[in-house]
């Protein structure tokens, strides 16, 4: 948690209801409705453009597979066709070329055999069978000759057709093999002889076994009835029902997805073989055939992944960057606004300040005026000059006068903006002709004076007794509040835009956080009872301003207070005539 | 010498006129512009001492009227608000400026500065 902590930014912890420096906005739900925004904003397109990729690929992928297994399929058919084709077109061209008497000749019929077996392989006997359905010529290794296939459908098929080609079966023999069966031309009679070969199913096997199918592929015909004709990879032998839907018929090369006994998702290519009660299909396992998919699928969602955790990082980021942004241009904001309510406050009590003075000077200068006219006329008219006692009395008028015109005056210097006069001062010098003033006390009290000005300061321009009279100020104002044997820190740095720093520091008694704010009201003084006029920070408050300063106080009750003052280095405006103050109300 | 003071508190100027008598000076006053104007018939005054403020005819606009009546005659403003305005103003038309209360040896002091005794 703290670890979090420290990546927390300011803002967060900023109660907006609060304190002087009340905010405009709630940061945290700014935060939070910027990033939902952004979040939005960015990553509902990207979602959306990869779900459109995602299915724009897997349909693709799909097609291209439904394309590449129908294009495999439409080839096997071809080969397949070709194969039966070949067989049967040698068999009709035997039926119309040979005459039925060399046919019936066994050793014309074996030599015909031999032909067929050396040009085109796979026979393996070879039949004539008359228009009664009796077999009256054979050769081949099995005992047929005189066989009555009268009642057999495919005898009955190839009269009626012309040709025919027969499901694989075990027939008479055990072994699976098919029959190819064209009807001879018609004799003057009108009989029809019917030329009848078997084929061996191994080289109807070998075609299929030759096509290359990656994986787990599978390639085979079945029949009509979903019965496999030839042998199956993953379905059985030969003349075992297959577990697939079968196909519903196309003339065309056509592709469907089922599922296997497993379960499995398959896609099955499929073709009927014209004239021939086969339906040619190739197999294949989705997920096989998928794998590229799963792969491009997993590669999206981990740069889909990746790119929605940067971005959100970058939302965040550039969330909290703006927010901070704002959170300080509205806590300066703030502090201006305390800031000028503060100087407004100070400008309204100088006016009033300077009212009142103003009502006070004119009775305060008829008193005046009075008592010395009656001590005049004691002087010249040598009436009761020797009387101390009235002539102290009439001195203790005009000095409670002097003392008031003192105050009213500071006041109206604390309410007037006179401008300045300008020089060009060495700090060094200046707390050096200060302290001149001090030195006696500092000395009879052991006030220890530590210095900390470098040589390098640059020299500035300021109005030398006024800043004389802020200095005095502050190290009178630091002198009262330390006990015998204090210390006091006169330091004094470049600070940033061309401005000077100067504080002076004590180790007295402090200022209660409840006094900090009002320290610079005129009259407000802690230290009436030892006749402080409460004028002393207010005033230099108000000089500190005149030379386009601020002055600012830290302080803890015990532990004494700083009090720092900026100034530009130069100057700005016109130079002014110094003010003449006089009076000294006697 | 001879001194006009002007000044809407009578009680004041009559005391200070007082005063400045016991010291040897000769002090008339008024208390009000119209007042001043009546006595400065004979341009006979070496220094006007006035008020900023006064209700009428202020100090500055008396002031203004008898230059141009007496060239020679001089000028020390008195005032008791010494606003920046009254300053630059008293400052700039007049041969001194001073703020209530004033001591009596300071404005003989001015005067006779201004008199160039």
């Amino acid at each position: 948690m703290s670890f979090l902590r420290r990546f927390r930014p300011e803002f967060w912890d900023a109660n907006p209801e609060a304190g002087p420096n009340k905010s405009l906005f709630n940061y945290r739900r700014t935060w939070r409705k910027t990033v939902m925004l952004l979040a939005v904003v960015a990553l509902v397109p990207l979602l959306v453009m990869t779900f459109i990729d995602y299915n724009v690929t897997r349909t693709s992928l799909k097609s291209e597979n439904e394309l590449r297994l129908a294009r495999v399929t439409s080839n096997t058919r071809r080969a397949v066709t070709y194969f039966l084709d070949e067989r049967k077109n040698a068999l009709e061209f035997i039926a119309r070329h040979e005459t039925l008497a060399s046919m019936s000749s066994p050793a014309r019929l074996a030599e015909l055999l031999r032909g067929l077996q050396s040009s085109f392989g796979g026979f393996v006997d070879l039949g004539l069978i008359n228009s009664g359905g009796r077999q009256v010529a054979y050769v081949g290794p099995y005992e047929l000759l005189g066989r009555d296939y009268s009642d057999q459908e495919w005898y009955l098929r190839t009269l009626n057709k012309g040709a025919y080609i027969s499901d694989v079966y075990r027939g008479f023999r055990e072994v699976p093999h098919l029959i190819v069966a064209v009807k001879c031309p018609p004799t003057r009679s009108g009989e029809c002889y019917v030329l009848r070969a078997t084929l061996s199913t191994a080289q109807f096997n070998a075609i299929l076994a030759d096509i290359d199918l990656e994986g787990s592929g599978d390639v085979f015909i079945i029949n009509k009835d979903g019965v496999l004709q030839t042998p199956s990879r993953w379905h059985g032998q030969v003349l075992v029902p297959l577990h697939l839907p079968i196909p519903d018929y196309s003339d065309k090369t056509s592709v469907y997805y089922a599922a296997d006994a497993d379960g499995r998702e398959i896609l099955a290519g499929y073709a009927y073989i014209t004239d021939t009660p086969y339906i040619l299909m190739v197999v294949k396992i989705s997920s096989e055939i998928m794998q590229p998919w799963y792969s491009i699928r997993m590669e999206l969602f981990w740069m889909l992944a990746v790119s929605i955790a940067v971005i959100l990082l970058v939302i965040v980021g550039v969330a909290t960057r703006m927010v901070s942004k704002i959170f300080i241009a509205d806590h300066n904001r703030a502090k201006t606004l305390h800031h000028m309510e503060h100087t407004n406050r100070m400008a309204s009590i100088g006016r009033l300040a300077a009212g009142v003075a103003h009502e006070i000077n004119n009775p305060l200068a008829i008193i005046n005026e009075k008592a010395g006219l009656i001590r005049d006329m004691f002087t010249y008219m040598n009436k009761y000059q020797a009387d101390d006692r009235l002539m102290g009395n009439i001195d203790s008028i005009i000095q409670s006068v002097q003392r008031c015109g003192t105050i009213t005056k500071r006041l109206l210097s604390f309410a007037r903006h006179i401008d300045v006069s300008i020089d060009r001062i060495a700090f060094k010098d200046l707390v050096g002709e200060v302290l001149g003033f001090l030195k006696k006390e500092a000395e009879f009290r052991s006030i220890e004076i530590i210095k900390d000005i470098p040589d390098d300061l640059p020299d500035f321009e300021s109005d030398r007794g006024k800043l004389q009279q802020i200095f005095l100020n502050l190290v009178n104002n630091a002198f009262q509040a330390m006990s015998n044997g204090g210390h006091l820190h006169i330091m004094a740095r470049r600070a940033e835009g061309d401005r000077l720093e100067f504080m002076v520091e004590d180790d007295g008694c402090g200022i209660p956080e409840s006094d900090r704010k009002r320290i610079f009201e005129p009259f407000f003084s802690t230290k009436k009872s030892k006749g402080g006029t409460g004028l002393g920070l207010s005033i230099t408050y108000g000089l500190v301003q005149e030379l386009g300063g601020s002055m600012t106080v830290k302080s803890e009750v015990g532990q004494g207070a700083a009090f720092t003052i900026t100034l530009p280095l130069r100057q700005q405006g016109n130079k002014a005539e110094s003010y003449e103050d006089t009076a000294s109300g006697r | 010498m001879k001194i006009l003071l002007v000044d809407d508190e009578m009680e004041l100027v009559t005391a200070m006129a007082e005063r400045l008598s016991l010291r040897g000076v000769d002090a008339d006053w008024a208390v009000s512009g119209e007042q001043a104007m009546e006595l400065v018939d004979g341009c006979d005054y070496d220094v006007a001492v006035l008020d900023v403020k006064m209700p009428g005819l202020s100090g500055l606009d008396l002031r203004r009227t008898l230059s141009g009546k007496c060239p020679g005659m001089k000028f020390i403003f008195l005032s008791g608000h010494g606003s920046e305005s009254d300053f630059k103003a008293g400052s700039a038309e007049a041969e001194c400026y001073l703020i209530k209360p004033v001591s009596i040896e300071d404005l003989l002091a001015k005067i006779r500065e201004a008199v160039g005794e």
